[in-house]
C-alpha cells in the first residue's frame, strides 16, 4: 500500500490528458460539447487533487488504519466539495444547452449583437475608403456566414420581459 | 462578539430553504426575503462597530484552526459586508416595487427570492471566508446563483447571454481550483494565516506561478483586461435589478479576492508590475468601449469595466495608501455603479428602450429621473467634492507618493479615464436627455418604490462625500491592518494578543 515515493505518474498523466482533451471541446461552438468539454476539465482537476495527496496510503479513519499509513483526508474532502460543484454547474449547463436548442434548435454560442453591428460599422467606413478590393471586408465576412442571430429583432432584444 | 460572524451567512441560507418552501405564496415570500436582508445588514453594522480591536472569528464546528472552516471579520470584511448588504437591500426593494408595479405581483418567477439570497450569501462566504478552499466555495455559491438570475425566465436573448456568461465563469472556476490543488501541493495548507507563515518558504518559482494563477482566476471574475470582455455582452441583458447588483456587487469580489491575497500571501513582487500595466489597459479599453457604445446598459457596463482599473492600481501600488484608496474606491463604485444601472433600468422602464438613439427629451418630460441620472454620472465621473473625486484623488496620491515612472504613467491614465468618463456621461446625457425627443413618448407615472430606491441609493452615493473623512480613517485602518498582516493571523490561530 505505502511506500509508493511521490505522486503516480499515471495520475498525472491522466489529468494532464482530461484538461488537454476538455480544453480542446471547451473551444467548440456547441454548447453541448463545451459541457463535456468542462466535464473533462473538471474531473482532470479532481485527478489533480488526488495527486496534492501526496503518496497514496490506508484508508483515513482512526481504527481502521495506522496513522503512519493514513492518506491525506484533506484533499479527499475537497474533491469531493469540488465534484458536488462540478455536477451541479454541469447540470445547469447540460439544462441551458436544452433550453437553447428548444428556443433555436442548436446549442451554438452565438456572436453579440452589438459586436457584430460595431464590426459592420468598421467595415463600411472602411469600404468607403478604399480603392481596390482586393480583400474582404468584414461586413461581407459576416454576410457569408451563417448569422445565427439574424432572427432576432431589436425590438425583441431591447424588449423588457415581465419576468418576475 | 464573535457570534456575529456566521450570521451574514447563515441569514440569506435559511431564509432561501424557508422562501423555497413558501414559493406558492408570494406576499410570504417578499417578508421573508426583506427580513433577512435587515438582518444581514444589521449584523455587517455590528461588526462594523466591533471589529476595531481585533478581527472577529468563528471557528466552524469548532475545529481548531488549521484544520477546520475559519470565517474571518477583519475591517476590510466588515466594510465590504456593511455596504454589499445595504446594495443588496436596496436592489430588492427596488425589484419588489418593479414586480408589483407590473401589476401582476402573484406570478413573479418563484425562484427569484430565494436564488437571491443565495447570492447574498454566497457573497457573504466570500467576504468571510479564511481559507482559500472556502473563498472558492464561496465564488461558486454566489456564481451558481448568478447563474440562474442571469437566464432568469430563459428568454431568447438571456439564454444567448448567458451562455458566455456561464462558460466563463466556470472556466474561471476551474483555473481557480488548479490554484487550490497547486497551493495545497506546495504548502500544505489551504489556511490563509498558515499559508502566509508558510508561502515565503517554497520556491519563488512556484510562489509566482501560484500568484498569476490566482491574479488570473480573481481577473476574470473583477473583469480585467484582457480577461473582461464578457462583461458588457453578458451583463445588460438581465433584469435591470439582477445587472445592478452584479455589476455593483460582483465585481468587486474579485477585487477583494485579489486585495486579501496579494496584502496577505503575497505582498510586493513583479506581478505588481502586470497588475499595474492591466489596470492601465483596463482603464483606457474599457472607457473607449465606453465612448463607442449607444445602448445605455452597455455603455454602463463598459465604464464599469473601466473602473475596475482604478481599484486594481490602488492593489498594484501594494503600499499602505494604495490599499486605502482602492478600498475607498470600492465601496463607492459599489453604491454609484449600482444606482446608475438602477436609474438605467428607471429609463427603460419608461421609454420602453435605453438605446441613445431612441431616447430624448427627458430632462423635459422627467427632472428627477435627469436629476438620478446626474448626480452618480457626475460622482463616477468625479466631480470634486463628490466621493468619486476623493477616491480618485487618493488613488492619485498614492500613484505619485510611490514615484516610479510607471506609476506617473498610471497616475496620467486615471485621469484621462476620469476625462473620458465625464465626456461618456455628457453624451448620454445630451442624447437622452436634452435632444429633442424621436418620438413623442406617452407620460407614464414611475411606481414610487422603484424612484424612492433608486433616490435612496443616489443620496447614499452623496452621503459617502460626506462621510469621507470618517470613511477615508477607516480605510485606512483597514489598509494598515492589511499590510501589518499579524492581526489577521494571530485572530485565524487564535493567539492570544
Amino acid at each position: 500500500m505505502s511506500g509508493v515515493p511521490g505522486p503516480d505518474l499515471f495520475l498525472v498523466i491522466a489529468a494532464a490528458v482530461l484538461v488537454t482533451g476538455g480544453a480542446y471541446l471547451v473551444l467548440e461552438r456547441s454548447l453541448t460539447r463545451v459541457a463535456v468539454g468542462l466535464i473533462l476539465i473538471g474531473n482532470g482537476v479532481n485527478i489533480l487533487f488526488l495527486i496534492t495527496g501526496g503518496p497514496r496510503g490506508g484508508t483515513p479513519i482512526v481504527g481502521l488504519t495506522d496513522e503512519a499509513d493514513m492518506a491525506d483526508p484533506l484533499p479527499q474532502a475537497m474533491v469531493l466539495t469540488a465534484i458536488v460543484i462540478t455536477m451541479a454547474l454541469t447540470a445547469f449547463l447540460v439544462a441551458m444547452a436544452h433550453r437553447s436548442w428548444q428556443l433555436y434548435r442548436h446549442d451554438e454560442v452565438q456572436d453579440d449583437l452589438e459586436d457584430r453591428r460595431i464590426a459592420r460599422l468598421a467595415a463600411i467606413e472602411t469600404a468607403s475608403g478604399r480603392s481596390e478590393a482586393t480583400w474582404i471586408t468584414l461586413d461581407e465576412e459576416a454576410a457569408a456566414v451563417r448569422d445565427e442571430t439574424a432572427d432576432i429583432t431589436e425590438e425583441h432584444w431591447l424588449a423588457e420581459e415581465d419576468v418576475r | 462578539m464573535n457570534w456575529l460572524v456566521p450570521l451574514p451567512v447563515v441569514i440569506p441560507l435559511a431564509a432561501a430553504g424557508l422562501a423555497v418552501a413558501v414559493n406558492q405564496r408570494s406576499r410570504a415570500q417578499r417578508y421573508i426575503t426583506v427580513t433577512a436582508l435587515f438582518g444581514i445588514l444589521a449584523a455587517s453594522l455590528a461588526m462594523l462597530v466591533n471589529v476595531s480591536e481585533q478581527p472577529l472569528v468563528v471557528q466552524v464546528g469548532d475545529w481548531p484552526a488549521p484544520i477546520g472552516i475559519s470565517l474571518v471579520a477583519d475591517r476590510l470584511s466588515a466594510l465590504m459586508l456593511v455596504i454589499s448588504s445595504a446594495v443588496t437591500l436596496c436592489v430588492l426593494l427596488f425589484a419588489l416595487s418593479q414586480a408589483l408595479a407590473l401589476g401582476d405581483p402573484d406570478s413573479p418567477v418563484a425562484i427569484f427570492h430565494p436564488t437571491y439570497l443565495v447570492l447574498t450569501a454566497g457573497v457573504a462566504i466570500s467576504f468571510l471566508a479564511g481559507d482559500l478552499f472556502n473563498l472558492y466555495v464561496g465564488f461558486e455559491v454566489l456564481l451558481a446563483a448568478s447563474y440562474v438570475l442571469i437566464t432568469l425566465g430563459g428568454t431568447r436573448a438571456r439564454i444567448r447571454a448567458g451562455t458566455i456568461y456561464v462558460v466563463m465563469a466556470i472556466a474561471s472556476s476551474i483555473v481557480f481550483l488548479i490554484a487550490v490543488a497547486l497551493t495545497y501541493s506546495a504548502t500544505g495548507t489551504v489556511n490563509m494565516a498558515q499559508l502566509a507563515s508558510r508561502i515565503d518558504g517554497i520556491d519563488p518559482g512556484i510562489k509566482m506561478t501560484l500568484e498569476m494563477l490566482l491574479l488570473v482566476a480573481f481577473a476574470v471574475k473583477a473583469a480585467i483586461f484582457p480577461l473582461s470582455a464578457w462583461l458588457p455582452d453578458s451583463y445588460p441583458t438581465a433584469p435591470a435589478p439582477v445587472t445592478a447588483v452584479f455589476a455593483g456587487l460582483l465585481t468587486k469580489v474579485g477585487i477583494y479576492g485579489m486585495l486579501r491575497t496579494q496584502s496577505l500571501l503575497f505582498g510586493e513582487g513583479p506581478a505588481d508590475t502586470v497588475l499595474m500595466w492591466a489596470a492601465l489597459a483596463t482603464m483606457l479599453v474599457g472607457i473607449l468601449g465606453a465612448v463607442a457604445q449607444s445602448d445605455l446598459k452597455r455603455l454602463l457596463s463598459f465604464t464599469l469595466v473601466s473602473h475596475i482599473g482604478l481599484m486594481v492600481f490602488g492593489i498594484a501600488l501594494a503600499s499602505e495608501t494604495g490599499l486605502a484608496g482602492a478600498i475607498f474606491y470600492v465601496v463607492h463604485h459599489i453604491t454609484v455603479q449600482t444606482s446608475l444601472f438602477l436609474v438605467a433600468g428607471l429609463i427603460e422602464r419608461r421609454e420602453g428602450t435605453t438605446s441613445l438613439n431612441r431616447l430624448g427629451g427627458l430632462a423635459r418630460s422627467a427632472p428627477l429621473l435627469a436629476v438620478l441620472f446626474l448626480v452618480p454620472a457626475f460622482n463616477l465621473s468625479g466631480i470634486p467634492p463628490l466621493s468619486g473625486f476623493l477616491g480618485k484623488l487618493g488613488l492619485l496620491q498614492a500613484g505619485v507618493e510611490a514615484a516610479t515612472p510607471l506609476s506617473y504613467v498610471l497616475v496620467a491614465g486615471s485621469i484621462v479615464t476620469s476625462l473620458l468618463t465625464l465626456y461618456v456621461f455628457v453624451k448620454a446625457w445630451n442624447k437622452a436627455f436634452w435632444q429633442p425627443p424621436v418620438e413623442p413618448t406617452p407620460p407614464t407615472r414611475l411606481p414610487p418604490g422603484m424612484l424612492g430606491t433608486a433616490s435612496a441609493l443616489v443620496l447614499l452615493g452623496v452621503a459617502l462625500t460626506f462621510l469621507a473623512g470618517p470613511l477615508y480613517d477607516y480605510a485606512d485602518a483597514a489598509a494598515r491592518e492589511l499590510q501589518a498582516r499579524t492581526p489577521y493571523i494571530e485572530a485565524i490561530l487564535g493567539v492570544e494578543p
